[in-house]
Parts: structure tokens; sequence; C-alpha cells
């Protein structure tokens, strides 16, 4: 195994009396592909926060490529290379389409004029938004507004990235498409995490699977033996695992 | 590099275009036209017109804070006091010409505002609006204990001695003129800038901004800082009109109501806006100037209907269908 990418140690994270997270701890190498699941609640957003510099963990420390991050602000950690996307979408609702992977591109990538207007169009090509290009954000639908999530996300030129649900909602024709763009990712070298509860397009892509129940880490390794995992099912009330469940309510 | 560097998808990027080239050249006709006025024109339509100019200035400031940079402040009257006291200080009790003093109180303004900056970015939202009011009013009552500036009573601006009112008036006028020119063209130059993308950003969507690499507590403090020259520039403006400043009136908080007012009715997050809802507050000022506090009352109806009929302001019912000074990128894909 390469020398890890990204590595999470014995990360905790509270908001008063509620622990949301407690003593989470994983690594990823450059290529390699963690799927997230577990049920509405469990910590997996709050996770991604963390590990994006959103929020401040209580305690633990997130090492990026060597470096100790634990402390570094949310734009920093782009910079440094963690590219994500929000649950919710956070669009920038009266900028353009195109302008959104614009700032993605500008600030995310670092790049200037032409590379910057490139990049940012490459990444709405990627995410199947470039027909919106020059449509206001705040006018998507939310299918495109989670479009949008991912082309941002990849217009930042990410080594890592961090994905929160964004197959919810597709058409079973589109999970495909969807899921061929994060392989590639994988393959180009490219560390992600992916939350989704589709579970199938997840297994179709991740290395390692692991499942999240009250901030703890319940189960992690093979995507399918995590899945055959008693203790998953048993979390899942053998529902989601068969994948066609209609998204769940969603949190921030 | 990761898939998107490498994917070949070379876009045609337009920043306006004809419109940018339209806007630019009404502006060098009306900038032309306004430079001769003086010319034409008696003092009194001169010093009224530079209250005009102020206003300009002032909503184009504000329409940056909050249009550009999402920081709603009612305290930008602590600039537009020191501007006018600094103007003062300078050329009356130093002995700096008043011309050249006019841009080095804009200075102090961003000077001071530089480690205001700290005290009110620790505030959000409403304490933020609240917090820059609280900041403005301690400004006041700090310059009303200065002998020196005049204390409570104000002070007069004295340095224009030897020149004849009909030269001190007309290039005070176009001192003001160009400081219109300086700070529309400035805002419109930054927000076609790489800055002026992270702003729009920021204003939309902070957190998200953050997450995408902009480094938005330091673009805040750049334009908390540029607004507050801005204002300086504006205040001392008016001193030069009307050659007297006085706490009261320099640190009112009337002028952040005036700035709102001038921003939503023109219309919020476009550089036209704000010279249009100038231009509307002037005229209401001027024509309504007989009707005491009824003046109040109008302007007030006048708000609550634009903002039920137009939410965007005046300039907004173009749907962005006219844009004088296109600031978007276009890539000719919908
Ligand atoms: N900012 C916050 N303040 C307080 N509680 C929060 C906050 N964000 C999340 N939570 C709570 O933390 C728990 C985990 O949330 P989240 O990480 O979004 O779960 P998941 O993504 O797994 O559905 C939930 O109980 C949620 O209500
Ligand atoms: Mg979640």
């Amino acid at each position: 195994m390469t020398a890890p990418l990204l590595e999470v140690t014995g990360v905790g994270k509270r908001f008063g009396s509620l622990t949301v997270l407690h003593d989470v701890s994983f690594a990823l190498a450059p290529g390699e592909a963690l799927g997230i699941v577990g049920p509405n609640g469990a910590g997996k957003s709050t996770l991604l926060n963390v590990v994006a510099g959103t929020l401040p963990p209580d305690g633990g420390r997130v090492v990026l490529d060597g470096q100790d991050v634990t402390g570094t602000g949310a734009a920093a950690r782009c910079r440094g290379g963690i590219g994500r996307s929000y649950q919710v979408p956070r669009p920038f609702s009266g900028m353009t389409v195109f302008e959104n992977t614009l700032v993605a591109a500008s600030f995310g990538a670092g790049l200037r004029s032409r590379a910057a207007a490139d990049a940012a169009f490459a990444a709405l090509v990627t995410a199947g938004l470039d027909h919106h290009a020059d449509t206001p954000a705040g006018s998507l639908r939310l299918l495109d507004r989670k479009r949008l999530e991912l082309a941002r996300a990849l217009a930042t030129d990410p080594r890592v990235v961090l994905l929160d649900e964004i197959a919810g909602g597709l058409t079973e024709a589109e999970v495909p498409a969807l899921v061929e763009t994060i392989q590639q990712l994988v393959r180009e070298g490219v560390a992600v995490v992916w939350i989704e509860h589709v579970v199938h397009a997840l297994v179709a892509v991740v290395t390692r699977l692991m499942c999240l129940t009250y901030g703890e880490v319940l189960a992690v390794g093979e995507p399918r033996a995590v899945l055959a995992d008693p203790r998953v099912v048993e979390v899942y009330l053998g529902s989601t695992i068969a994948g066609d469940e209609p998204e769940l309510g969603e949190t921030a | 590099m990761t898939a998107v560097a490498q994917r070949p998808a070379a876009v045609r990027v337009r920043r306006g275009g004809r419109a940018a080239w339209a806007g630019a050249g009404l502006a060098v006709v009306v900038v032309a036209v306004l430079g001769y006025l003086p010319l034409l024109t008696t003092r009194g339509t001169q010093v009224q017109l530079v209250g005009l100019f102020s206003l300009v200035v002032l909503g184009t400031m504000w329409n940056l804070l909050a249009g550009y940079g999402g920081m709603v402040s009612i305290g930008q009257q602590a600039y537009i006091g020191i501007g006018g006291y600094g103007l003062v200080y300078l050329a009356s009790t130093v002995g700096v010409d008043p011309f050249l003093a006019v841009p080095v109180a804009a200075v102090v303004c961003a000077v001071v505002a530089w480690p205001i900056s700290y005290l009110a970015f620790r505030l959000a939202g409403g304490y933020f609006a609240i917090g820059t009011w609280v900041i403005a009013e301690v400004v006041r009552l700090l310059v009303t204990q200065v002998d020196a500036l005049g204390a409570g009573s104000g002070a007069s601006l004295t340095g224009f001695a030897g020149l004849e009112p009909t030269y001190r008036i007309a290039y005070v006028y176009w001192m003001s003129l160009g400081i219109v020119v300086l700070v529309v063209g400035g805002v419109y130059l930054l927000m076609r800038s790489r800055l002026g993308l992270a702003l729009t950003a920021i204003r939309d969507e902070p957190t998200a901004a953050g997450s995408l690499g902009v480094a938005v507590t330091r673009a805040k403090r750049l334009v908390y800082v540029a607004a507050a020259a801005g204002c300086g520039l504006a205040g001392a403006m008016v001193v030069a009109n009307t050659l007297r400043v006085q706490p009261g009136s320099a640190f009112s908080v009337d002028y952040s109501a005036m700035m709102i007012f001038i921003v939503v009715i023109g219309g919020i997050g476009t550089i036209e806006g704000p010279i249009i809802g100038a231009l509307v507050f002037y005229a209401l000022q001027d024509s309504l100037a007989d009707l005491g506090n009824w003046y109040l009352v109008v302007v007030g109806v006048v708000a609550i209907a634009v903002t039920l009929l137009a939410p965007r302001g005046l300039w907004g019912l173009t749907r962005g269908r006219v844009e004088l000074f296109p600031t978007g990128y276009r890539t000719g894909s919908r």
C-alpha cells in the first residue's frame, strides 16, 4: 500500500451534550475509494465537515499528505487538495452555473483566466451540466444543484474528493454515468470518500466500505463483507441495501 | 492533474462585449458633459451637483460592502466623519493643501478601518450591523472630546484661503467628479477582477466559497477597508463643498439610512443600481425640500413601493437584459 494521502485519526465531535462523532479513524491512499453508509443522523456529514475543515473537531487529527491540517481552515485545505460537495447543495445562487465552477477553478485550483475558464467548463461537461452553463444557479432543480456540487468539487482539481449523497434522486439510467465519472477519478489517482444511500452505486466504485452509527465505526472493510455483516443489516433493516429506496429526508 | 484538467474543453468566455463598450462610451460622454458644466452653470448648481456626486459615491460604497461583500453595515458614517474631520484638521490646523488633504483623509480612513475590521468581523449578521453602528458612535464621541476639532460644535474648513469662490467651487466640483469616476470605475474594475468573482461568491454563500478555496475573511477585509476609504472621500467631498463639519451631521446614522435607500431603490449587486438610486434620492430631496418632515414620509413610501413592485430595485427591472457595466462571465450556452 502506498503512503496515505489522507489520515484521519481518533476524530471526535460534540454539539453541546450530543456526541456526533466518537473516535473515528481511517486512512486513504491515492486512487483509493472509501464508501460510507449509515442511518440518518449517524454523523456522516459531520465527519466530512471535519475532514474538509468546515467544522473543527473536538479531538483527533486530520493529516493531508503528511501535513497536520487539523487547525487549518476550509479554504486552505481546499487549496491543499481537498474538494468536497455538500449534501444540501449550497450554490452561489446569484451567479451562473459556469461562474460557480469558475470560483472553484480560480481559487481551489489556483488557475487564472483561460486555464481557469477551461477547467471550470470541463468540470461542467464531466458533471453533465454544460448545457446549463449560463443558467443562474439559483434556478436549478435539486438534481442539477447536486450535479453542480460535484462539478465545483471537481473544478478545484482535488487530490482528495469528499462526496455527500450526490446520487440520491438520479434515475436508474443516470446512475451508471455518475459511477463511471467517479471511477475515472479513482483511476487517475484521486482519493475518494463517498457517502451514499444508493448502495449499489457505491459498491461499484469503492474498495472499502465503512458503516457509521451513532458517530462510531460499526464495521469497515471489503464492501460485500460489510454489507453482509448482521449488525449492518440490522441498522438498515434490510431496506436500503437493495439500493432502490427513495431519497431519505435530508439533514444539514 | 485530474480528469478535469486533461479533458480538452476550450470554452469561449464573453464578458459583456458590445455592452461593455457601450457602457464605457456612455460613461465617457456623461463625464465629459459633467466636466464641462462649471463653464455653463451657476455656483449654486455646482454645489448641488457635488451633493449628488457624494450620494453616488456613498451608494456605490455601500453596494460594494453589502451587495458584493455581503456586509450589511450601518456604521459607514464613522468613515464619512473621519474623512470630513480629517480634511478639516489637515487643511485648517496642519496647513496641508485641501486638495491634497482629501486623499490623505481617505488613507487615514483605510488605516483606521484595518484594525476596526478585526473587531467588527467577530460579529455576524445583525450583530455585525449593530456593531458597526456602535463603532461609529464611539468614533463620534471620541471626536467630540478633541478641542482641536471643535469638540461638540464642529469646525470650519479654512484652507482654501486665496482662492476665489468661483474657482474654489469649480475645483471642488471637478475634484468630486474625479472621485466619482475613481470610485465607480474602481468598483467596476474590481468586480471584473478575480477578487470580484470571490466577492460575489462570498455574498451568495460564504461557507461554500471557503470550501472552494476562497480566502473569505481576507477578501472581506479588503473590501471593508476600501469602502472605508471611499466613504472617507465622500465625507471629505461634502465638507469641501459646505466648508463646515459638525459631529452631529458628519457621524449621523442618517447617512446609513440614505445609503441603504439608494442601493435598495436602485438595485443591489449592480454597478448601475446605486447611480440610479442616488439620482432618485437626489430628485426626491430636491423636489420635496419644502415639505419639511413630510419629505421623510414620501421617501419611506417610495422605498416601500419600489421594494414591493421591483424587489431587485429599479435597475433590476431590466432583468439583466441591459448591462452597462457587465461583470459576469457568459459562455453562450444556456
Ligand atoms: N451544526 C449542528 N449543530 C447541532 N447538531 C448538529 C449539527 N450538525 C449536525 N448535528 C446533529 O448531528 C447528528 C449527525 O448529523 P449528520 O452528520 O448530518 O448525520 P448524517 O449525515 O449521518 O445523516 C444529527 O443528530 C444532527 O442533528
Ligand atoms: Mg448527511
